[in-house]
Parts: C-alpha cells; sequence; structure tokens
C-alpha cells in the first residue's frame, strides 16, 4: 500500500537549513543530567531540543509480584511513559499502545548492555517519562535510561546511546524532530553500544533505497557516538565537580 | 605499582564501557573481559595491581558474601523466623532457633516480644549463593538488636574508604569524637556516642567521606573538620 506522502518544500531551505536552523548532519542542543531525582536507586535527565526526559532506576531488588521471578537472571521492566502535557493536546495518562510497544522497544534497546545473569531473582526497573515531546523521544528515552542505569550503579557492558536519522525532502538527516519525522520520507532510529560496536535497536519508518539506508544508518552511528561523548561527561560531572571543590 | 601500558592512568574516573587495557590482564572487581580487553562495568576509579584491573565503583549496592557484618532492620515477623532488610537485592532471613537456646515452639514463642519489625539489629551473613536468600545469625558477641544510636547510609563499596588505610580513618573519627562505630559491609554505619552532638560530627565525618571518597588527602580534611567541629561545639556549650 503506497500512501502518498503531504510534500513540505520547507524542511530544508535553499540553503540547506533546516526548518529549527540546524545543518543536515547537526544534533538538537543538548543538556543531560544524573542524579536528579532523591528517592530512586538512579536517575538522569535529558534534554535534546524541545524534548524533555526524565529516567529513574530502581534495583535490583526482590520481584513483585512473585511469581515473575527468573531463577537464574534478573527480570528487566520498562515503562516508557508520556505525560499529559507532553504534547500539543492533552494526551490521556493511561498507557496508549505506541507507549506499551515503546517500553517493550526501550527495555530491549537496554537489556543487552546489563549483566542480568549476575542478579538472579532480582527485578530492576526502569522508568522513563517524556515530559515534553518533539520527535524522537524512543531515542532520548533509551539514552537516558542508560545513564540512569549507570548511575544505579548496575553493573553494565556499556552505556546504550540511541540517535535516529532519516531522510527529508529528499535530503539525509540527523535527529529528526516531530516535524521531520512526520513530514518527511523516512525515519531511522537506531541505538548503540559505542564501545563494542554492537547496534541493540535499529528500526525504520518510511521508505529509503538501499544504497540511502546505509548512509542514514552511518549517519545515526555518527550521531551515537556524539552523543556518547557528552553522556560520558554527564556521568563524570557529578564526581569531578567535588573534586574541583575540595581543590579551591 | 607497575605503570602497565593501560589506557588509563591509575584513580582515574571511568564510566561503564570504557576500555581499561588490552591483553594479558586479569579483570578485578567492576570489570569485565572479553577477548583480552577489559572493560569497566561501573563509574568509578581504576586501579591496577600487578596484571589485575580493577574499578572502585564510585556508586554501587550491596551484594551479601558470606562473614560479612550487618547493619540491618527487621521487615517481616513470620512464623519460624524474621525477614530483615540488609539493604540488598533480597531480604535476608533470621532464625528462630538462632536466637533462641531452647527448641523452638510456634505456640509458645512470641518472635514479636524478641525483634519487632523495624527493629534494628547487627548481624552476620552465614550462607549465601545465588539460588536462596542470604541468611543471618546474631549468636556472636557485638551482634543483637540496637536500641541507642545514630544510623548513616551510605554506598557500600566506599566502606574500605571510610576504614581508612589500616584503619587510619576510622580510628581517628572514633578517637575524636569519642563514639563507638560499627560498619556493616552494606552501607549502613551505626554510631554510639556519649551525646547526639559527638555522633552528629561522626556522622558528618562520614557523609563528608562519602561525598568526596574519590579524591586524594581525605584523612587530613576529615580530621580538621572534626576537629573545628568539635571545637564549635565545646565552644556553645561553654556559651550556654
Amino acid at each position: 500500500m503506497n500512501i502518498p506522502r503531504k510534500k513540505s518544500e520547507k524542511l530544508i531551505d535553499k540553503n540547506g537549513i533546516r526548518a529549527d536552523g540546524r545543518k543536515p548532519d547537526e544534533l538538537r542542543p543538548v543538556k543531560l543530567e544524573v542524579g536528579v531525582l532523591g528517592n530512586a536507586d538512579g536517575s538522569a535527565y535529558f534534554q535534546q531540543g524541545k524534548n524533555k526526559i526524565l529516567a529513574a532506576v530502581y534495583g535490583p531488588q526482590e520481584v513483585h509480584p512473585r511469581h515473575l521471578t527468573i531463577p537464574d537472571r534478573a527480570l528487566i521492566r520498562c515503562r516508557y511513559h508520556m505525560a499529559p502535557f507532553s504534547v500539543d493536546e492533552r494526551k490521556h495518562p493511561a498507557p496508549s499502545r505506541r507507549e506499551i510497544e515503546l517500553s517493550k522497544v526501550v527495555r530491549g534497546a537496554l537489556e543487552p548492555s546489563v549483566f542480568v545473569e549476575y542478579y538472579p531473582r532480582t527485578s530492576i526497573d526502569i522508568f522513563t517519562e517524556v515530559l515534553q515531546a518533539d520527535g524522537g523521544t524512543r531515542c532520548a528515552s533509551i539514552t537516558t535510561a542508560s545513564l540512569a542505569l549507570a548511575d544505579a550503579g548496575i553493573p553494565m557492558r556499556d552505556l546504550v546511546v540511541a540517535c535516529a536519522a532519516g531522510k527529508i525532502d529528499g535530503q539525509l538527516v540527523l535527529d529528526l524532530n516531530d516535524v521531520e519525522d512526520k513530514m518527511g520520507e523516512a525515519d531511522m532510529p537506531v541505538a548503540l553500544m559505542p564501545n563494542y560496536n554492537a547496534i541493540t535497536l535499529l528500526q525504520m519508518d518510511g521508505q529509503l533505497t538501499s544504497k540511502d539506508l546505509e548512509k542514514v544508518l552511518n549517519l545515526a552511528l555518527d550521531g551515537c557516538k556524539q552523543l556518547y561523548i557528552l553522556q560520558k561527561e554527564a556521568l563524570k560531572s557529578k564526581y569531578v565537580a567535588v573534586k574541583e571543590e575540595v581543590k579551591e | 605499582m607497575i605503570n602497565l601500558p593501560t589506557f588509563y592512568e591509575s584513580r582515574q574516573l571511568v564510566t561503564p564501557g570504557d576500555l581499561l587495557a588490552e591483553g594479558n590482564y586479569i579483570a578485578g572487581d567492576n570489570t569485565h573481559k572479553e577477548d583480552d580487553k577489559i572493560y569497566a562495568t561501573r563509574v568509578g576509579l581504576v586501579d591496577c595491581e600487578r596484571r589485575k584491573i580493577s574499578v572502585t565503583a564510585l556508586k554501587a549496592f550491596y551484594v551479601p558474601s558470606i562473614g560479612d557484618t550487618v547493619v540491618a532492620k527487621v521487615a517481616e515477623v513470620g512464623v519460624g523466623g524474621w525477614m530483615v532488610d540488609i539493604n540488598a537485592p533480597h531480604l535476608a532471613v533470621l532464625r528462630a532457633s538462632d536466637v533462641l537456646d531452647r527448641p523452638f515452639r510456634p505456640q509458645k514463642n512470641d518472635l514479636a516480644s524478641l525483634f519487632d519489625t523495624g527493629d534494628l539489629l547487627i548481624a552476620k551473613i552465614v550462607a549465601y549463593d545465588r539460588t536462596r536468600d542470604p541468611m543471618l545469625t546474631v549468636r556472636e558477641p557485638g551482634l543483637g538488636k540496637v536500641t541507642h544510636g545514630l544510623v548513616v547510609e551510605i554506598t557500600p563499596t566506599k566502606i574500605p574508604r571510610v576504614i581508612g588505610r589500616k584503619g587510619s580513618m576510622i580510628n581517628m573519627i572514633k578517637k575524636e569524637t569519642r563514639c563507638r562505630i560499627t560498619l556493616g559491609q552494606n552501607g549502613l554505619i551505626l554510631i554510639n556516642g556519649k551525646t547526639l552532638e559527638d555522633e552528629q560530627i561522626a556522622a558528618m565525618a562520614i557523609r563528608k567521606i562519602e561525598k568526596e571518597a574519590h579524591t586524594s588527602g581525605l584523612t587530613d580534611r576529615v580530621t580538621e573538620m572534626v576537629r573545628k567541629e568539635k571545637g564549635g561545639v565545646e565552644h556553645t556549650s561553654k556559651e550556654e
């Protein structure tokens, strides 16, 4: 089935600049913070352009309800949720079909990074709350949740970082926002464990030629690597700040 | 310490996934070995001793280990014993027969009168493996119910830092504040002092150690802080 997409020439102007002023291979401005919540074992906050995402991690802890216990490894549970005020029109707070699916997607992207086999009969609960959404929230949730896991002191193979790339107005671009995602031709979210060079999530929506697919994938991977540097910095900043304070 | 061709300097801050060393090394705490490559698995400081590379975690949770002394809280009074929160992923079990000298009869003995929900205990771990919940004992001198004192919680991996080299840090705090300090390997620290002020100074010192665990020259700074605080307390008491 081929649904013709409405073409809008405004996504990229004649100078190759996108509607929000970015170059095709530029990420949105990023702000990352770790340990923002007092009651959770680990937490992180991520701002990516207009996206605002909060993640909290509990565990490893006893599994409730009991019957979900896995005898030889930890159970990872994940909740992706959009706040009612995160979008233009109030979103019903109950988890929608899409949110349930994204919870599964986020969990699947993070699970390979955690040493689940070290902590049998426990659960690790991840909560990601989208406070404000502007496209690419699944990627942002993965990036944030991974930081929250590291902040909780849960042993991990690597941090997971996610970023999307796609095609709009016939051009390949990095880190699509909401409008670009909806009006564009294709969107491909990718999650990566940078030190292992392992992809833990690969999805695509729209249409791409096989040549473009490879280019878009590489673009997304580049974006992931850029974000990874910021992710590491955020994780260290808490301790670096104390170190500098002491030196004074 | 020999300087080996690793990718990080000793005591450098690393994050999960950082490649620490490549080649013939042994993976120590909080590291993971995959095809001759050693990666960090937690945020922490790198240590390199001979061929062993490890990371001292700056945040972790407690994993029980046999022989550990822990400060624990009774979570549940059961039929044949207690379920005790030891700040680990699992609740620990303390059996009634461990506490009572005589044979235990559920009809006669009221367990809640011995240890009730919410009571603090100092206990020792006697059994633990990945298939069963940890088992506790209180039948050793120094163990048992806690009646008074102050409890401070820190990340369990920082307990060695609180102890210091050959106990230098903890002995200093004990001497300066005249408090009895029980270190639970699970990150809970019990402070017993003559006055509340003494206890609070000791607690402050411990919190400072936790916050600045990854910096050097800590013992001196903590000593300075404790002496200053103590001076302050004596000063105000004179004024009164």
